[in-house]
């Protein structure tokens, strides 16, 4: 594996997962009942599995000419952003309340991402202030323009 | 001449006040580089519920037409195009803004979408009804393929790599299995009580379009967003039109080649824009001047672009084969008020359907309008930092999956999904035939099992699904669009191969 690319690699990764998802639905799809239920799955999977398995042959031979994969840099600025849009999606907009939830991870992005410097108290001011908009801006939208109801908030 | 019966319907004060918005609204996203059109359409959607289906499309399609005319500004005044479909457009529209032709190239390139457009939506209006009747014949085995040629299409010619554009095909198609079955009432794939109710579409469109588009930006880590804007002086819009007048050729060649480009489903308008700039090149004595501030190349760009857009819906109307990423959401957002396209849309609303379709023609030229006096103002949003734009579509991306069923369900769906494009888009997989496996499953589902039944009754699968001239007909053109985007994608390796054998 030493002579395997990075990019090789990522692709063998990346081909590997679609081709493991591709046999379990293949899989269930002939075992599951009642199979009058699973016909279609079972043409469609049939299918998936054959593509995913020769573009999986394709990868581990290092034939893969599409898509460029991920490099250190790109992962290195992305994970911090990715984390705190997982958290506030799977974690915060019902443990702390939709608003309060998008106030914190938008803010929270704005400081991460935001090239202003972060020693300057006018660059937090008006990150405050977009952060102060943008959350009048949809809760005028979806709260009192749609309707939508969303989960109790924590602090009201 | 039914459409006309229904131009009235347009200048109702809400219909009309919703085009003003979807037009307004669509330059600004459109000129934003990062915000496609598909992706902005798919954000709009949660805010036509409470619409009634006219409604809700007449703002969905208002803002498909100007994001794509809209992208222009941004391509014109920063460089940057606002959307694919626009990069033809920089290649001489920035080139006019640098040399102080900045209004001209803008006030040229809105007249000539909206040229392009008016016949690309004329076009829609002729060819849909016929079409539609036509479909009428079609039968479960051809409804069947029809939708199976959707995904092959889509996946064949929108991807880099035909196996891995039929891959993404089929995970949509999977994708679209998922929940309870609609004749046994079987549990399909239910690994988690979030899928209970299978894939809502709204939420997976938001998710496939937005979310790759945030991660995207945050990977480019705390870049300063330095391009600047060129100043615009002010150029008489007579100039503008005189100049039209001068181009009929380059006008005359991207109209055609648009409106050519728009009624084969899969391909788009950054291939549109593409094709008329060279074509144009090719037939202009002054092919020189290409690529350096000829208004010719911003006009041909730009009436294909648009002329694309309304031939892009007419294998949505007709046969619900969308012609393009966008033409899928828009499937969507017709599909949760009930309404399926084809000959019910015609027969059973009529109203819809022509109010749509007259709303887009009215919007070409609202989009013309206001897209001379919107430029400078959408330029400037162009120029909106990333960090803000990450979080703004995050934020919109969560509230409208919330509020298509008010369901935490719904949410994850839409992350989960946007995080697996995310990672597959890396890898060389497209979010477009994803889409249109997961729209079009379930027609191919129902039409499949419908037909087997048939089948199993009758003649037996194979003569019913592979026999009789319109089903060999459809099999051929789906094996003929595989094949052609394989040698087409053998041959560019090739090429490339050469080159690098060369250098």
């Amino acid at each position: 594996m030493s002579d395997i690319s990075v990019p090789r690699l990522q692709h063998i990764i990346a081909s590997g997962a679609v081709a493991a998802v591709g046999a379990w639905v293949t899989y269930v799809s002939y075992t599951q009942q009642p199979a009058e239920a699973f016909l279609f799955p079972r043409l469609i999977s049939t299918v998936f599995v054959v593509l995913a398995l020769w573009t999986f042959a394709k990868a581990c031979l290092g034939w893969t000419k599409v898509g460029s994969g991920l490099s250190g840099r790109q992962f290195a600025n992305m994970l911090p952003g990715l984390a705190v849009a997982l958290i506030y999606i799977f974690w915060a907009t019902k443990g702390l309340g939709f608003y309060t939830a998008t106030a914190i991870a938008f803010f929270i992005l704005l400081s991460l991402y935001d090239p202003a410097s972060h020693r300057e108290l006018r660059s937090w001011v008006k990150r405050v202030i977009i952060t102060a908009i943008f959350l009048a801006v949809m809760y005028g939208l979806f709260a009192l323009l749609l309707k939508v109801y969303t989960p109790r908030e924590i602090f009201f | 001449m039914e459409f006309l019966f229904y131009f009235g319907d347009v200048f109702t004060p809400i219909n009309f006040g919703l085009l003003l918005i979807g037009t307004i609204g669509g330059l600004i996203l459109g000129a934003t580089p990062g915000l496609s059109p598909t992706m902005a359409v798919a954000l709009l959607i949660p805010f036509t519920f409470q619409l009634e289906a006219a409604q809700g499309l007449i703002l969905l399609g208002a803002a498909y037409t100007s994001t794509v005319a809209g992208g222009a500004v941004s391509a014109i005044l920063l460089k940057i195009p606002g959307a694919p479909a626009n990069i033809a457009t920089t290649l001489d529209g920035h080139t006019m803004a640098q040399k102080g032709e900045g209004a001209k190239a803008l006030q040229i390139s809105f007249l000539a979408s909206a040229v392009g457009g008016v016949f690309g939506v004329l076009l829609l209006i002729f060819l849909t009804p016929v079409l539609a009747q036509w479909a009428l014949a079609f039968g479960p085995s051809h409804l069947f393929w029809l939708a199976i040629l959707g995904v092959t299409v889509i996946g064949s010619l929108d991807s880099k790599s035909v196996v891995k554009g039929l891959l993404s095909g089929c995970i949509g198609l999977w994708l679209a299995t998922i929940g309870f079955d609609d004749i046994m009432g079987a549990q399909r794939f239910i690994f988690h009580p979030a899928l209970g109710g299978g894939i809502n579409i709204i939420a997976a469109l938001i998710g496939l379009f937005a979310i790759p588009q945030v991660i995207t930006m945050f990977a480019k880590g705390r870049a300063r967003n330095d391009a600047e804007v060129l100043e615009v002086q002010k150029h008489p819009i007579s100039g503008a039109i005189a100049e039209l007048g001068r181009n009929k050729r380059a006008m005359g060649i991207g109209t055609l080649t648009g409106s050519i480009i728009g009624l084969i489903p899969g391909v788009g308008g950054q291939i549109a824009g593409l094709v008329a700039y060279d074509q144009s090149k090719k037939f202009s004595p002054d092919r020189d001047k290409f690529g350096t501030g000829h208004p010719e190349g911003v006009i041909a760009a730009e009436s294909a672009n648009n002329a694309m857009v309304g031939p892009s819906l007419v294998p949505l109307l007709t046969l619900s084969i969308p012609g393009s990423p966008t033409a899928a959401v828009l499937l969507g957002g017709l599909l949760i008020h009930g309404i399926f396209p084809g000959t019910d849309l015609f027969d059973n609303h009529p109203d819809v359907a022509w109010t749509f379709i007259n709303s887009m023609l009215i919007g070409q030229v609202l989009m013309c309008i206001f897209g001379l006096y919107v430029a400078g103002m959408a330029a400037r949003v162009a120029q909106v930092p990333q960090s803000i734009m990450a979080a703004v579509v995050l934020g919109l991306a969560v509230f409208g999956s919330y509020s298509v069923q008010s369901s935490m369900g719904d949410v994850y769906v839409m992350a989960s999904l946007g995080v697996m494009m995310y990672f597959l888009e890396r890898f060389g997989f497209s979010a477009a035939p994803l889409v249109l496996g997961l729209i079009l499953g379930p027609i191919a589902e129902a039409n499949f099992i419908q037909g087997s039944m048939i089948a199993n009754a009758t003649d037996g699968m194979a003569p019913y699904f592979l026999g009789g001239g319109l089903n060999i007909f459809l099999i051929v053109v789906v094996v003929a669009s595989v094949a052609y985007s394989g040698y087409m994608e053998l041959r560019t390796r090739r090429y490339i191969s050469k080159e690098e054998i060369m250098a």
